[in-house]
């Protein structure tokens, strides 16, 4: 099949009328759940509810619950922090950064991401108080005035990622909703039910479509497109400050940041499309979620896990440059040490199995990108756990080395937290448009009269 | 909704975006101000057509955001190295490097935040459910498939018949005029709504009170309340005598501070000396102690008529002959040790304070007992003549 790429190629299916649009859309919202929607639910929340019980395990009983002690001070609940908070990256990246490049065929998944960006920054944002062990104190962390005049440290990279997860938290919830707004009025103004239409009409906020609003809509988007794209990328970087800005091997590396930064989008992609090829199933959105995007999406992940792989071969590169016995050993012991199992696995989910990916056939089959990007998710968990847990093990005295073990609770919260995720996801696709309606109409066929002009004159 | 009979507008609807665009050319030029364009999505180049300003937002942005880093950075130096100066590795007060993170973070929020809210509250005057074209047909039109424009009956070019020729002209589907809705009445005071907002306040309070006053010291929030150590004053169930309070074990010396030799001895062979000069802060300080711990039975120039006369066994005078011709670490001893009815005050006044009475004493003794030269010394030193 050969593609002309002197032509955008269409965003949505070409047949697609406005009433179609939102017909599709508007349907999950409108229906009844089904049998197979009620019985997903059920499983996300067992898994929900099995989180719930460990943690409120955990917390009577203590964090000695938990396989973490010392030396592997660190343990699951901080790999599932940095995993949750890559998953979100990708939402912003779609949404903020491939707006500003003007990547047209962002528009359909667009607000599928965002929304997992949030509910994957929801996931993260626990897991810091999950490891502090006494959650309810949590507040501490906040700079606020009190009679001891006593602040946080402002020079910790912990505090850093207090406030750089709450304000992605936060900035990327502000741009959903004003992402939302116009939907909310379109579907405020097709609901039928009163109860409907008075929550549609509070989310709305009494949006007009009036061209005086758009003007400064459209504005808005593109301000807060411009400062979600270095927010995504400080984000991540903050998180690797975590580890690179303490001292020890394995972790005190300059390249963390921009190494994080691609494992972030790299994973966030592969949940994108692991979750996108489901619910295009599901809920029938084939015209508007094309092959076409699904195509760009791994398109994506194959450059990020080229990033990847190259980060993976820098680190053996710098382990042996620096001349550092120590650096060495960290290297080689993370490879063939005892924990070498879970390097491999991240080597081969990361950086092998998406190289299928460099083939068209498999670019464009369904079930090949559904298999890889699952792997991807498995190797980026296991990343966090290579990097955490194999630079801690070894101490610097043999005396102080140790093992980790991970109980069944860290599973049970790891699981847990998955469910927590993939149930907001449902109940995001049963209750809001899951794909912008605004947005969609505005890029479908006829529906701007410069891009015509343009496209005559390309085909012309 | 009702609607009353005051006109708010017309309205037209179009089907393709280029005839929305052209009408609403031709409106814009044709004179009108008050007047919108409805559109499911933006359409491009309608902002020129329709002759708007371009939007200030992002002065917004800006200014809120450059106000965010100049607040922060203000904020992190005052904490660190004014509020509470905090030693952190043996950096300086102001590490700019390590404060670049959370200066950017918090730009960029107030940035966000100001954009979002500004432009929702101040650029819409939203949220606001109350607009006429609120439940309309026409509204129900443009937020699906339709194109509408309308023009406010406020336009003082507005002109009723004139305009309906004007859009027919254009090609509008459909010319329609809306008309204000009936003054919307809200009933306070309706049992309705004062049951629900008392079960909102009695929920608010009741879950405030409880997660307060009882979640809070449920374990394992209980803040550290309850821990198995002993607190003063209470009452202990793991000595025999009940007593949390202990006392040190018989002959505990304090580290550093060697107990005073002669305790508990009558009359001992030899005494300490005195190790303090008798400069002007030992001699204020020595006055002081005195005033509070001799006078009382002493009296005030140490005369032996204290305040207590009559009520408790009034104390010798400090001069007679035995008591001046005491050396100062026999008086030491006294003051430590008790004498007669005087308990010891060891426990009361320091070390250092003790010898500082006792020059205080030397003073009043040599004052009460002045001898001619003495006399002349200190009018000459009144008159400033002594420079000594």
């Amino acid at each position: 099949m050969a593609t002309d790429y002197s032509q955008e190629i269409s965003v949505i299916d070409e047949r697609l009328t406005f009433t179609d649009i939102e017909n599709l859309v508007a349907r999950p919202i409108d229906e009844k759940p089904n049998k197979k929607y009620l019985f997903a639910l059920s499983v996300t929340v067992s898994m929900l509810l099995l989180g719930v019980v460990c943690l409120i395990i955990a917390f009577y009983y203590g964090i000695g619950m938990f396989g973490n002690n010392i030396p592997v001070a660190w343990g699951f609940p901080i790999i599932n922090f940095v995993f949750w908070v890559g998953i979100g990256h990708a939402g912003t990246l779609i949404s903020a950064i491939l707006f500003l490049l003007r990547q047209r065929w962002r528009t359909g998944i667009a607000r599928f991401a965002e929304a997992m960006t949030i509910f994957a920054v929801i996931c993260a944002g626990l897991f810091p108080l999950i490891h502090l062990g006494r959650p309810w104190l949590a507040g501490y962390l906040i700079p606020y005035p009190n009679q001891h005049d006593l602040w946080v440290n402002f020079i910790s990279p912990l505090v850093w990622d207090v406030f750089a997860v709450s304000t992605y938290f936060i900035v990327s919830l502000l741009f959903w909703y004003v992402g939302l707004i116009p939907d909310f009025a379109s579907l405020r103004d097709r609901a039928t039910s009163k109860a409907k239409k008075f929550i549609y009409s509070l989310f709305s906020l009494g949006w007009r479509h009036s061209n005086r609003q758009w003007q400064h809509y459209e504005k808005a988007y593109m301000i807060l497109a411009g400062l979600a794209t270095p927010l995504v990328l400080s984000v991540h970087s903050v998180v690797s400050f975590d580890f690179a800005m303490a001292i020890l091997p394995g972790w005190h590396s300059t390249i963390f940041p921009p190494y994080f930064v691609a494992g972030a989008i790299f994973s966030g992609f592969a949940m994108v499309v692991f979750v996108l090829v489901i619910v295009r199933k599901v809920f029938d959105l084939e015209g508007i979620i094309t092959m076409n995007t699904l195509d760009n999406m791994n398109k994506v992940i194959l450059l990020t896990s080229l990033m990847v792989g190259y980060s993976y071969g820098m680190e053996f590169f710098m382990g042996w440059y620096s001349g550092e016995v120590i650096e060495k050993f960290v290297i080689i012991n993370r490879a063939f040490g005892p924990y070498a199992w879970s390097y491999w696995i991240m080597i081969s989910c990361n950086v092998l199995f998406p190289q299928l990916f460099w083939f068209k056939r498999f670019r464009r089959s369904i079930p090949v990108m559904f298999v890889v990007s699952i792997y991807v998710l498995i190797g980026m968990w296991f990343e966090r756990f290579v990097i955490i847990v194999t630079s801690l093990h070894r101490d610097f005295l043999p005396s102080s080395w140790g093992m980790f073990i991970p109980t069944f609770y860290d599973v049970g919260i790891l699981l847990g937290s998955f469910g927590l995720f993939f149930t907001l996801v449902l109940l995001f696709a049963k209750n809001l448009p899951v794909v912008s309606i605004a947005e969609v109409k505005a890029h479908s066929k006829g529906a701007q009269i410069h891009h015509e002009h343009a496209e005559d004159k390309l085909n012309g | 909704m009702d609607r009353s009979n005051k006109v708010y507008g017309i309205t037209a609807l179009f089907s393709k975006p280029e005839a929305i665009l052209s009408a609403a050319e031709k409106v814009s030029d044709s004179g009108y101000k008050k007047f919108d364009v409805n559109t499911p999505y933006p359409i491009h180049g309608m902002d020129r057509a329709m002759k708007l300003k371009r939007s200030f937002l992002g002065f917004v942005t800006l200014t809120f955001g450059f106000s965010g880093t100049a607040f922060i950075l203000f904020f992190m130096w005052w904490t660190l190295s004014v509020s509470y100066k905090l030693v952190i590795g043996g950096k300086p007060f102001f590490p700019l490097p390590a404060f670049i993170p959370i200066t950017f973070e918090f730009t960029v929020l107030l940035a966000a935040i100001s954009t979002v809210f500004g432009m929702i509250a101040a650029f819409f005057n939203l949220p606001k459910n109350s607009h006429p074209l609120n439940e309309t047909e026409y509204m129900r039109s443009v937020s699906h498939n339709k194109f509408g424009i309308i023009i406010e009956a406020a336009d003082p070019l507005f002109d009723e018949v004139k305009l309906t020729q004007l859009l027919k002209e254009l090609g509008a589907e459909k010319v329609e005029t809306v008309y204000w809705p009936e003054d919307e009445k809200f009933r306070i005071f309706e049992p309705k709504f004062i049951t629900f907002l008392i079960i909102v306040a009695l929920f608010t309070s009741g879950t405030t009170y409880f997660s307060l006053n009882k979640l809070m010291y449920i374990v394992p929030f209980n803040w550290m309340d309850k821990q198995d150590k002993t607190i003063p004053q209470e009452k202990s169930d793991f000595f025999i005598d009940k007593f949390s309070m202990r006392t040190p074990v018989e002959g505990t010396v304090a580290r550093g501070f060697m107990p005073y030799p002669f305790m508990g001895v009558d009359t001992p062979k030899v005494f300490l000396s005195d190790p303090l000069l008798p400069t002007k802060e030992v001699l204020k300080l020595g006055q002081r102690k005195f005033l509070t711990f001799c006078s009382p039975c002493h009296g005030n120039l140490g005369e032996g008529d204290g305040r207590l006369q009559g009520q408790f066994p009034n104390g010798p005078t400090f001069h007679s002959n035995a008591v001046i011709n005491m050396s100062d670490g026999q008086i030491y001893h006294i003051i430590t040790n008790g004498r007669n009815v005087m308990p010891s005050y060891a426990s009361q006044i320091t070390r250092r304070e003790r010898w500082a009475i006792i020059n205080y004493i030397r003073i009043l003794q040599r004052a009460e007992n002045a001898s001619e030269a003495d006399v002349k010394e200190a009018k000459e030193e009144e008159s400033g003549k002594n420079v000594q």
